[in-house]
């Protein structure tokens, strides 16, 4: 027994070594593919200044704006990453391919970027505002299958949970915001929001934790439950009662002295309670995953319950508590969509961002921060699309539109040494 | 140590039990079961009717509709089966995927990218016969959607990449080649400056089965395809060593590999054959209901083919009847939206709540415990 597993493992190592080294030389080429393509496209056809605007109208001290020249900004990291793609090849190189290859992509981006507003202007501030906003259901989203995951709950039910805690905020924040006033209205509708998300976590949690329910279907069902629902009723009754779903907007709360930083003011320091409640979900969920008791019994359920169960830990208890808690942060989540942004729900309005945090959260690795880490790349591909729709560039729209999606499937297989998911994960509990 | 292994066996069992379904008859499991849940979904939809403002008499209007819809004459049946068709063959690559340990949520895009090929092939390819061209314009579909689903499944194999992230990462990014292709002279009908492609030749087209009754029926050749299709599945999946590969595969990929089977080839085979199967699905849609590619031209059927797969635990046979279920509440949901003012969104609502209780036994025990015999506490 002992022998044969020592064979696997020594077999594993050696396939592992293998896949490594082979990735790094793909890695390589890759970046040498991609420094010929700066070079050759965005070195070669761009001409004049690349002006990138930092200032806003309430910074405390100005700034001046960043101009760039396209084209030897493009033959400078096309020589950069040719450095970076040819150091793949040299001996001992697996250890920060990854790194690199990061870094690579991120050049590769920036290049990008000039040579789509080479001889024009527009605001990267903007943007990078922009970015974080767009990060915020996705980085809460991937939250939650991390919560949810981590006691070995797979959550597919995210887009559903999101879906449900839009839906009901935007109604009970528009019901009450009449006899109440829209700050008191619309933050009974986040209660009501939370609320109805923790209800999610906790029928997820009852199909998947008592009654057995395979967990992929019971979130399956949940996210075409909710989508149901809330369509129904939206097309049945709100396209008629127009009152019931006109919910105030959560104004953006400006932070006393370091909203005024130049760049970094409107990046984190202008923005409305769901940027700020989001920042704290994700450092308290740290904190309380990696650094407390409690954490490290959700962890225990995750990794190994029948040894968290021998320990006198209750594993039903602990699930239900995390899923709940992983609900909870979803119907926040979900009162971004109308009371964070728009004020009025629509059928679908998630369109897919559930699914995009599931994705967070397995490209970050199963981690609060990794997971906030990957929203932010989809919140920047997202809002760089946008901006660049206004500035005009000759790519169509449609494939910056698919550039995030394409860029994370290639970060997913290039990532060496592969994710790993909690051990229990997916698999009901059933105490002897 | 023996303890534990047999503990781990068990959890192994209760895991796959909802998806998978057992060799043999189980009167409870394959009949009372499903037969209860549409059942309760159906009153529960009639607790949301009411709670919306819909009286009693809608609610039966509504039902009644929907039933009638559904079945109750032969053009109510040919819309059922013409709905029924491209879910089914989408939800037998899920299916398919399912029984190899791999969770293909790509179904969609899959879908989208078999229908764009062979609506290409519809149009641009010209003066060959029905025999030849049909069979051409489906095969592309096929080999169009293969491709886009042997991707996750290579990069799986070769990397170690979850195939739900990129699955999820190409639907997206078939829905925003749609947008791109349908505006491109490539497809775009001339004179339209909206995401339309041109209209698929008469002879790409699947004949319509039941038009010698009445020309307005729709019923198209492709239910006969998806019917092959969950004939061919059960024959690989149940009577062939490859088959068997990949279920096993799925149940226990380490002693599958002990074994010695190419876990990675398993992988890349049963995600192009899956994609295969969705992209069959988005060619019916193109050839046999819509005459031409529009975006969403796929309605979604991509994601509902995973609800199907899950309800019909993964069989070929059980994927056809929940494909039917889905197609006649379809198609009879749309009878009810015009008869009783009941928007088809409820569906959805009835859609979820069937598969919830199909797949909690336990719930359904517990809820409705004279239908059901006694000692099966012990082995739920």
């Amino acid at each position: 027994m002992t022998m044969a597993a020592a064979a696997e493992k020594r077999a594993h190592d050696a396939n592992l070594d293998h896949l490594k080294r082979r990735q790094t030389l793909t890695v390589g080429w890759v970046l040498i593919a991609l420094a010929i393509v700066v070079a050759l496209v965005f070195g070669v056809e761009s001409g004049g200044n690349a002006t990138f605007r930092l200032a806003t109208r309430t910074d405390a001290f100005p700034m001046p704006n960043l101009a760039i020249p396209a084209a030897p900004y493009a033959y400078v990291i096309a020589v950069v990453l040719a450095f970076l793609g040819a150091r793949q090849f040299v001996r001992g190189a697996a250890k920060t391919s990854s790194l690199f290859f990061g870094i690579g992509l991120l050049l590769t981006v920036t290049a990008f970027l000039v040579w789509a507003t080479a001889g024009k202007e527009f605001s990267l501030t903007g943007m990078l505002q922009a970015t974080v906003i767009r990060a915020v259901p996705i980085a809460l989203g991937g939250l939650v299958g991390t919560l949810c995951e981590r006691v070995a709950v797979v959550n597919i039910g995210i887009e559903g949970m999101l879906l449900s805690g839009a839906f009901t905020g935007s109604i009970i924040a528009s019901v009450l915001t009449p006899l109440l006033g829209a700050a008191l209205g619309g933050t009974a509708g986040l209660i009501a929001a939370i609320a109805i998300g923790g209800l999610m976590g906790l029928l997820l949690g009852a199909l998947v934790i008592t009654f057995r329910v395979d967990q992929i279907i019971a979130g399956v069902a949940i996210n075409l439950f909710v989508l149901g629902l809330t369509s129904y009723v939206t097309s049945q009754v709100l396209t008629t009662h127009h009152e019931l779903n006109n919910a105030p907007i959560f104004p953006a709360w400006n932070i006393p002295f370091l909203s005024g930083i130049p760049v970094i003011g409107p990046m984190f320091f202008q923005q409305n309670l769901f940027v700020y409640g989001a920042a704290i979900l994700i450092a308290s969920s740290t904190y309380y995953l990696f650094h407390t008791r409690m954490g490290l019994r959700a962890r225990a359920v995750g990794e190994h319950p029948e040894a968290a169960d021998t320990l006198g830990i209750n594993v039903y208890r602990v699930r239900y508590i995390n899923v709940m808690i992983g609900g909870m942060v979803a119907g926040f989540a979900g009162a971004w969509f109308t009371l964070g942004s728009v004020g009025r729900f629509d059928m679908n309005m998630t369109n897919g961002r559930g699914f995009i945090g599931l994705a967070a959260m397995i490209f970050g690795r199963w981690h609060p921060v990794g997971a906030l880490a990957a929203a932010l790349v989809f919140g920047f591909a997202d809002a760089l699309q946008q901006k660049l729709a206004i500035v005009q560039t000759p790519i169509p729209s449609e494939f910056l539109a698919m550039a995030p999606y394409i860029a994370t499937i290639v970060l997913v297989a290039g990532i060496v040494g592969r994710a790993r998911a909690p051990a229990a994960d997916g698999k009901p509990y059933v105490k002897e | 140590m023996s303890e534990y292994i047999k503990q781990e066996t068990v959890t192994e069992q209760e895991t796959k039990l909802a998806r998978p379904s057992a060799a043999g008859f189980d009167v409870e499991q394959l009949v009372i079961v499903p037969v209860l849940s549409v059942v309760v979904a159906m009153l529960l939809g009639g607790v949301v009717m009411l709670l919306t403002g819909v009286d009693f008499t809608r609610i039966g209007q509504a039902y009644t509709a929907l039933f009638l819809g559904a079945f109750g004459s032969i053009s109510a049946i040919s819309e059922t089966l013409t709905a029924a068709a491209p879910v089914t063959l989408a939800a037998l690559g899920v299916a398919l995927g399912f029984r190899a340990g791999l969770f293909n949520i790509g179904a969609e895009g899959q879908m989208i990218v078999g229908g764009l090929a062979s609506v290409y092939v519809g149009f641009a390819v010209t003066g060959l016969p029905i025999f030849i061209h049909l069979p051409l314009a489906l095969l592309t579909g096929a080999v169009a959607g293969a491709l886009w689903g042997a991707l996750p499944g290579w990069l799986k194999a070769a990397t170690g990449a979850h195939e739900v992230i990129t699955t999820i990462m190409l639907n997206l990014v078939a829905m925003q080649l749609t947008t791109y292709l349908l505006r491109t002279p490539l497809m775009q009908r001339p004179g339209r400056t909206d995401a339309i492609s041109q209209n698929v030749l008469p002879t790409a087209q699947l004949p319509k089965l039941l038009d010698w009754i009445d020309p307005t029926l729709r019923l198209n050749a492709g239910i006969l395809v998806a019917l092959a299709m969950v004939g061919i599945l059960y024959w690989l999946l149940f009577r062939t060593t490859v088959g068997f590969e990949f279920r096993a595969a799925g149940l226990n990929p380490s002693a599958a590999r002990y074994a010695g089977m190419r876990s990675s080839l398993i992988t890349v085979v049963v995600m192009a054959l899956a994609g295969a199967l969705a992209g069959l699905a988005g060619a019916n849609q193109i050839l046999g209901v819509l005459g031409r590619a529009t975006i969403g031209f796929t309605a979604g059927a991509g994601f509902n083919g995973i609800a199907v797969a899950l309800l019909g635990r993964s069989h070929p046979v059980g994927v056809l009847l929940a494909g039917i279920l889905f197609g006649a509440l379809e198609a009879g949901g749309r009878q009810m939206q015009v008869a009783a003012g009941v928007r088809i969104d409820l569906i959805s609502i009835i859609q979820a709540l069937i598969i919830i209780f199909v797949a909690a036994p336990l719930l359904m025990r517990a809820a409705f415990p004279w239908a059901f015999r006694k000692n099966l506490k012990a082995r739920g």
